[in-house]
């Protein structure tokens, strides 16, 4: 582990390297991703207060930028943005050209990375890393991840199978101290590179020991936690428990928003779309939602035509059928959903009175 | 191409409106031109006097029926017209001027001119769909620009026009806008409001007016729940769902449940 008196030097290394930085900063009341220019950009002193259905900016300590949780934006934003254009075609005289050619990705340091973040990449990359596009944002990102030390009111990554450390899945690895200092640990040949080139010194075992201390304390310290029980079974065991999955929808707006924030939903549709001339066709790909009344449409009509079929749809896919088409859960426990959820529905509190229904 | 078909015909009637969503068509700027290179505009009186009798292949109405007079020229309309398109809010949903429908005409009839027995209108106003069939619906208030061009440009196509269905949440999200609700209270009515426009308002820190109508199946209940936990009043919940399309069956229930303290 080293010793960075502040992100300077990384800022530094990573613009010389020609990366664009991209993290959190401050914007419309909340912390969102956006390219940042220099540290100073970062939140320093701002923390959240979040609740569901509540997000609010407060004062947090001047010399720390990290202490904020479930903003509205997740990574997935870069690595598979919304809208994008898949190709264009001329009509001409000789027929139909079509035109797929894409800009080579911008290098790109994804900085503040949060342990549930980083678990959401590695299920985004097991979904979608087999697509061109997203493989070449992907291998043309450098991920900096920062180890949570004040976990929010709608944490709960604990009890979904991770915890406020780092483990995998980052070229370097961050801990802020209350200084404004950092530790810094290197998981790839890339991060060991640039960690070298800041010429930092070893921190000491205290320092250490007492980093590691305040990661291994924020574990104790979640809002929320999943029910222990067996969720896949639960929830296929209740899909068709219409009374449940009824009284829910009563509160749902179907508005979208949990799918939108959520960093591992990766659903898009695709829309052709033609200019006013004839002679120009376009193929553009958007962010979808299961929430969308068109999502499931076919023939007729849609397939999940009621809101409590969609929640259904939703909550099932995340901890039910992930495990099958995917192989795990697809829940890192952000919290996201929670806290933006405009009603303040609990993804966490909906499985835990499921979990009491199937108990009584 | 080797033979270029004839230009298909396009006429903008207005009815009891004030304008702006036929004016959306004239601010399109170079699409204009476009437009009028592949279109034959045959009649738009806000553009120009010279009305031809038709038939037109698109027909596009803005405003509500209000008099007996215009409850019989939209059915001429309809029967020179291939395709119908409504568009804006009255046209769509009877606009502002539907407020009507939820008071005594009569009495503000007295109240507001000095011989109200000149005046003759009717009782309500009502969208262009309930006197005629309808081939598709533009909301708004205005309406968006994009989506007229979009409808325009589908039709010359012979596409379907991409118009979406869901609520203006969505388009916050695509926008990059925060959910005003959750980081500010504001209360917005963009979850039981159909998209369209871009999510304007928020952008610029208002919560929602719900001026392109309800979605389909708006969970107006829940959002009025949200509303009262905000510390709106029973009036001002009512009040807010009674703006340009009160008198659709979602708003209108919403307005009443609202209302109910």
């Amino acid at each position: 582990m080293f010793q960075l008196p502040d992100l300077d030097g990384l800022f530094a290394a990573l613009h010389a390297d020609g990366y664009r930085i991209v993290g959190p900063t401050v914007s419309a009341g909340a912390i969102v991703l956006a390219e940042l220019d220099r540290p100073a950009h970062l939140p320093y002193g701002v923390r959240v207060e979040t609740a569901p259905g509540h997000y609010r900016l407060r004062p947090g300590p001047a010399r720390q930028a990290f202490t904020h949780t479930a903003g509205p934006q997740a990574w997935k934003e870069f690595l598979q943005p919304s809208p994008e254009r898949l190709w264009r075609g001329t009509r001409d005289d000789e027929g139909f050209r079509v035109d797929a050619a894409e800009e080579p990705p911008r290098p790109t340091a994804l900085l503040g990375v949060r342990p549930c973040d980083l678990r959401a990449l590695g299920i985004l990359d097991g979904v979608l890393g087999d697509g061109e596009r997203y493989a070449r944002r992907r291998a043309a990102s450098l991920v900096i991840a920062v180890d949570c030390t004040e976990p929010g009111e709608a944490c709960f990554c604990v009890s979904a199978g991770g915890g406020p450390a780092a483990r995998s899945g980052f070229d370097i690895g961050l801990v802020e101290r209350p200084d404004g200092g950092y530790l810094a640990r290197a998981a790839t040949d890339r991060g060991t590179d640039l960690l070298a080139r800041l010429a930092a010194p070893e921190a000491s075992d205290v320092e250490v020991t007492t980093a590691r201390k305040a990661v291994d304390e924020a574990a104790a310290r979640m809002g929320r936690r999943l029910p222990e029980v067996d969720l896949r079974d639960l929830l296929t065991r209740h899909r068709t428990d219409d009374t449940y999955w009824s009284a829910i929808a009563e509160r749902c707006l179907a508005c979208a928003n949990c799918t939108m924030v959520c960093p591992t939903c990766f659903c898009a549709r695709v829309t052709d779309v033609t200019d006013l001339t004839g002679e120009h066709a376009e193929r553009w790909q958007r962010a979808d939602s299961c929430f969308d009344p068109d999502f499931s449409y076919v023939h007729g009509g849609p397939v999940r035509s009621s809101t409590g079929a969609r929640y259904r749809q939703w909550i099932s896919h995340k901890f039910a059928t992930w495990h099958d088409q995917f192989g795990g859960s697809g829940c890192v426990g952000c919290g996201r959903c929670v806290v933006w959820c405009p009603v303040g529905i609990d993804i966490t509190a909906e499985l835990h009175a499921l979990a009491q229904r199937d108990r009584s | 191409m080797a033979t270029e078909p004839a230009r298909p015909s396009l006429a903008v009637w207005k009815f009891a409106s004030c304008d702006g969503c036929q004016l959306t068509l004239l601010d399109c700027g170079d699409a204009l031109l476009t437009l009028a290179a592949r279109l034959h505009i045959a009649a738009f009186p806000e553009a120009s006097s010279m009305i031809e009798p038709g038939p037109y292949d698109v027909s596009l109405v803005e405003g509500s029926i209000t008099t007996e007079e215009d409850a019989a020229r939209i059915r001429d309309i309809r029967a020179r017209s291939t395709l119908l398109v409504a568009i804006g809010a009255c046209a769509t949903a009877g606009g502002i001027q539907a407020l009507r429908d939820l008071a005594d005409v009569d009495e503000f009839r007295a109240q507001v001119y000095p011989h109200p027995e000149y005046v003759r209108s009717l009782a309500t106003a009502t969208p262009i769909s309930a006197h005629v069939p309808v081939d598709l619906e533009l909301h708004g208030c205005p309406i968006d620009r994009g989506q007229l061009v979009e409808v325009l440009g589908a039709l010359l196509a012979g596409r379907k026009p991409d118009l979406p269905v869901h609520s203006v949440c969505a388009q916050c999200k695509a926008r990059g806008t925060p959910c005003l609700p959750v980081v500010a209270g504001v209360p917005c009515l963009g979850p039981v409001t159909r998209a369209g426009c871009g999510a304007l308002c928020p952008a610029y820190g208002r919560g929602c007016f719900g001026c392109f109508g309800p979605v389909e199946r708006p969970n107006t209940r829940a959002l009025v729940a949200l509303l009262r936990h905000q510390g709106m009043s029973p009036a001002d919940i009512g009040r807010v769902f009674r703006t340009y399309t009160a008198t659709t069956a979602q708003f209108r229930a919403a307005a009443e449940e609202g209302a109910r303290s």
